[in-house]
């Protein structure tokens, strides 16, 4: 089973329970349907890191107040703003099977998260190589709304990328992504290749998730 | 006027103004447009530099200048805009470049905000934004309104519309597309191309997001569809990435060199947009000056176009889907009258997949609001297909609300021949732009010849030149008389068809199956009618694409015409006829009962076993022996965590399937829901993710609730008011995130307020039972099924756990 099968699977709470067979024909036609009509764009850029104290730093001209992030950056001079998007049609089919077959929606609306994740962890994959060469490396994902990383943040994210310009990516007022299937974050890079916690999902406090890896 | 000279010479546009700011010191996330104010030299330097490098057109720095994007404390919106036309005038006039005329463009960018349904924006809102720059851009002396780098052609439209009604300066509109040729929300050139010169733009083409090597392929799609003069401003290359910086590569001598085949292929106003600089500028100019320019020629395509599709209407018929009408259908009748979108919606995507290219939609019926409800159903209909619509009605207030708020250039069901109604329609086709069906009728009746029926086509397309509207935008009804009152009926209305044909050069369009109204058999007569239709000519026929019968005829057609290359479709439709059958061979050796396929959301088997079980028991006993105690064990399983959800949503999915079998066996299809304990549910303001509102509907519907679904991002004032008209006992609101659920606060809030008796039920990825009690629910739901025991307790409707 390819990765992407199963972090559907685990979107979809099943935690360490066996797929039934219905279920994961309905991945399998979810993937096929997806990957006719996805169109995955992506755009990122490189900033530098100010620090100014422990729960506050500058990344580019975004001034930003958290903890968390301040602690997932140190030691990094520099970070990439990223920004991806699986696109409208994704919506608009999503949208469909919710109206005609919702069991169908509920299992696209999964495989779509784990076909965007997978599409980001590729292209963090070709970024990492790229500065892997100046004995670089990079830290873990990390999103608006994670954490005390407030969501308003956002929007300056987005203007910083041109996101709506570049890739079609936008917000609503409430500071929700749309399309929806999109993803924007910040990653941090660190020299000399110092360990990089490659995963995020176990690094999580709340252990008893029925969402977690390897639960 | 620049619009005396368009598409007559060559014109020279202005190159990027962002990357040369930035060279000035402005700042990634800063708003450019403050530099009009606080930087005014600086900016009226770029734009002195780019007359003197050889433009004829500058674009003032009003890019972003709209109220969604340009937040300031310090600058008024429209202090920007004068600021900006201002400096740009300033340069014109003080330029070194004597003997050119020199012109300003009112440079209109994207809100950054997607439109409803796939974003947030209201259509009117960003119309209303867009307006206000418009104005704002006339009265401080703009030559015309530049709208570009769009990426959306419902934005687009707002933008148009707003230019158009608010100013009297002319439009030009570039898009940005990829390397494919497809906008970022998906639509491709001919569907551009069909809604721009829908709007009556005065100019059209493409910018940013490619250079100008990329641009070549896509502009030759743009001369195979337009008439009208193409703009073509490319960046200097793709973006590259060099020490975290953005850069374009490509330098003025290879930029100018390759558009030098964008102009001798037929672009006549050219420019450059991120990375170009007035080097740039003075290159294109030497090297593109001589080249003749080609003036636009007229094209005739009939094209219809939405969101992200074109439908040619060419020698290839097309069909469209007639499903979406009440005549002779209760069903819809009774969904049209309780609103019930879904309905609608469910057949818009039949339609679809039994292979309709275009889908009429009608929803008149005496006692509803038709305007208020043809609007709602092309918005809902719009955002779940990409199929071009066809909007049918005789009420041009429908007409005209439906044209406006439609996303792209759509099919207009009908004029005809009587003067009323061309002086109705036609002013409508031209400021919104569409393809009309024009019914060869007028104020003396159906003609019983070909030849006037001919007559009245003939009068139709000469009427419509006096508004500009080309016959390419007209399809024409030659009407399909009914055979049984009228032997020769057929016979002239394909006589007719030929007629239009080959006398008129239009298309034509024909409602197929009222030929044989009133005989037995209709399908044999309807299909037959069909194929000879189309072999005398007709381009769309409006018939149900979910009779058999009718998609044998035009598969058969296509292949027989060489229409479908290869064979292709008619392969895929036909070549494995005898799949089927393996659901009803479990059936019929009874190795499952009713309560089996439910558990295991065996959608087809429960709707055969349920049709049989119709014949012995009664509706009741079915549904209680068999249905309940499924769903239940079902549900009892989720609880435990040995089901999971989209095995839960499978049986309630096959349960739903059975109950409309029983219902249409035992009462004709007609449902009394009035009985039924009403729940409203709703996602709350600010929030679009409603997948979790959507399973909790399904499930309590399943129960047999009625279930009053308000929508995603519903204000609380909606909610309460949905609340008291329906006296509902019970609202269910969903939020996906902590920005949110302070509107599902003030919701509870204003429902307490206003209707005390009413129990509100919580849910969502955010919610727990603390922040629940924290914000006033009455319950908090952590799953979909919770929402179901919660409101069956509410309703003292608990069913009985006779299953253990």
């Amino acid at each position: 089973m390819n990765t992407r099968t199963k972090e559907t699977i685990r979107y979809l709470g099943y935690g360490n329970h066996a797929v039934d067979e219905q279920t994961f024909a309905l991945i399998e036609e979810s993937f096929r349907e997806l990957d006719k009509i996805a169109s995955r764009r992506i755009i990122y850029r490189f900033f530098e890191i100010i620090p100014e104290s422990d729960d506050s730093l500058y990344i580019g001209k975004l001034h930003i107040i958290s903890k968390n992030l301040s602690k997932n950056l140190k030691n990094c001079k520099q970070a990439v703003l990223i920004g991806a998007t699986l696109g409208t049609a994704v919506d608009q089919l999503m949208r469909r099977y919710q109206i005609t077959d919702m069991s169908k929606a509920v299992v696209m609306q999964a495989a779509a998260a784990a076909m965007l994740e997978e599409y980001l962890d590729e292209c963090q994959e070709k970024i990492r190589k790229e500065i892997e060469m100046e004995g670089k490396g990079l830290r873990p994902r990390f999103s608006p709304g994670y954490g005390d990383f407030d969501i308003s943040n956002q929007k300056m994210v987005l203007r910083m990328l041109d996101a709506d310009k570049t890739i079609g990516l936008t917000m609503t007022a409430s500071y929700m992504l749309t399309p929806t299937k999109s993803v924007t974050a910040v990653i941090g890079i660190c020299e000399l290749k110092e360990s990089c916690n490659k995963t995020g999902c176990e690094v999580c406090d709340k252990k008893d998730c029925i969402y977690r890896r390897n639960a | 006027m620049i619009t005396d000279v368009l598409g007559k010479k060559l014109l020279f546009f202005d190159g990027g103004m962002g990357t040369l700011l930035q060279e000035r010191g402005l700042k990634p996330g800063e708003l450019p447009e403050t530099w009009n104010i606080s930087h005014k030299e600086e900016v009226y330097d770029i734009h002195r530099q780019y007359f003197e490098a050889g433009s004829d057109i500058v674009l003032a720095n009003t890019f972003g200048a709209n109220a969604l994007k340009f937040h300031s404390d310090e600058y008024h919106l429209k202090d920007i805009i004068f600021a900006g036309i201002e400096c740009a005038k300033k340069a014109a006039k003080n330029a070194d470049c004597t003997g050119r005329e020199r012109y300003v463009g009112l440079d209109v960018g994207p809100t950054g905000k997607l439109l409803k349904p796939m974003g947030d924006l209201d259509f009117e809102q960003a119309y209303c934004v867009f307006s206000e720059m418009m104005r704002y851009g006339e009265e401080a002396g703009a030559d015309f309104i530049h709208i570009e780098t769009m990426s959306d052609t419902y934005e687009v439209k707002a933008a148009v519309l707003a230019a158009k009604e608010c100013t009297d300066l002319p439009v030009f509109v570039t898009m940005i597309y990829d390397e494919k040729g497809k906008l970022l929300t998906g639509g491709d050139v001919p569907s551009v191309v069909a809604m721009l010169e829908g709007l009556r733009v005065d100019a059209l083409g493409m910018n940013c997001g490619l250079g100008p090597k990329q641009m070549l392929p896509i502009l030759e799609q743009l001369m195979e569809y337009t008439s009208l003069p193409v703009i073509v401003k490319p960046n200097a290359g793709l973006p590259k990435q060099r020490n975290g910086e953005t850069y374009y590569d490509v330098d003025p001598d290879r930029f100018s060199d390759t558009m030098k085949d964008v102009v001798r292929m037929g672009a006549c106003v050219v420019g450059g947009c991120c990375g170009t600089t007035p080097s740039h500028i003075r290159a294109l100019r030497k090297a593109c000056e001589e080249i003749p320019v080609r003036e636009p020629q007229q094209k005739n395509h009939t094209i219809v176009s939405s969101y992200g599709k074109a439908v040619v209407i060419g020698d290839k018929p097309v069909i469209i889907g007639e499903r979406i009408n009440p005549t002779g259908k209760k069903k819809l009748k009774q969904a049209l009258k309780e609103r019930d979108l879904d309905y609608i919606l469910k057949e818009a995507i039949g339609e679809q997949e039994n292979g309709a290219h275009i889908l009429d939609v009608n929803v008149g019926l005496p006692d509803i609001d038709e305007t208020a409800m043809m609007t709602e159903a092309v918005k809902a209909i719009q955002s779940v297909t990409s199929l071009p619509l066809q909007i049918d009605t005789v009420s041009i207030e429908a007409m005209e609300a439906a044209m406006r708020i439609y996303n792209g250039k759509p099919m207009i069901n009908s004029v005809n021949g009587k003067q009323e109604s061309m002086n109705q329609v036609f002013p409508l086709i031209r400021k919104y732009g569409g393809v009309v069906v024009g019914l060869t009728l007028d104020e003396a009746g159906i003609p019983d010849t070909a030849e006037g029926r001919l007559e009245i086509a003939g009068k139709i397309i000469r009427e419509a030149e006096k508004y500009g509207i080309s016959k390419k935008d007209i399809v024409i009804d030659v009407l399909a008389m009914t055979v049984s009152s009228d032997p020769n009926g057929a016979k002239t209305t394909l006589e007719a068809l030929r007629l239009v044909r080959e006398k008129l050069g239009v298309r034509t369009v024909l409602g197929v199956s009222n030929i044989s109204f009133g005989l037995p058999y209709r399908p044999a007569i309807n299909s037959n009618f069909y194929t000879m239709a189309m072999q005398n000519g007709l381009s769309a026929g409006i018939i149900n694409p979910s009779s058999e019968d009718m998609m044998r005829s035009y598969y058969s057609y296509c292949a027989l015409m060489n229409y479908d290359e290869n064979f292709e479709t008619y392969i895929r439709i036909y070549g494995n006829e005898r799949a089927a059958g393996s659901a009803d061979h479990a059936v019929q050796k009874r190795e499952m009962t009713l309560g089996n396929a439910i558990e295991k959301g065996l959608k087809e088997e429960a709707v055969l076993i349920t049709r049989q079980l119709t014949g012995e028991m009664e509706p009741l006993e079915i549904i209680n022996q068999e249905l309940v105690p499924a769903l239940d064990r079902v549900g009892k399983g989720f609880e435990k965590g040995t089901v999971f959800l989209p095995q839960l949503l499978m049986s309630a999915d096959a349960a739903k399937k059975a109950f409309t079998v029983i219902k249409d066996q035992f009462s004709d299809g007609e449902m009394d829901r009035s009985d039924l304990p009403k729940i409203i549910l709703a996602t709350v303001k600010g929030d679009i993710h409603d997948i979790g509102k959507n399973i909790v509907k399904v499930l309590l519907e399943n129960y047999n609730f009625d279930v009053i679904d308000i929508g995603k991002d519903v204000a609380p004032e909606k909610i309460v008011e949905a609340a008291r008209t329906h006296d509902v006992k019970l609202v269910g609101l969903s939020a996906l995130m902590t920005t949110t659920v302070v509107s599902m606060e003030e919701t509870i809030r204003q429902l307490r307020d206003q209707k005390p008796d009413c129990k509100v039920m919580v849910g969502g990825a955010v919610l727990n039972q603390e922040y629940a009690d924290m914000i006033g629910a009455d319950f908090y739901g952590k799953d979909a099924m919770q929402s179901v025991y919660y409101a069956q307790k509410l309703f003292g409707r608990e069913v009985k756990a006779e299953s253990e």
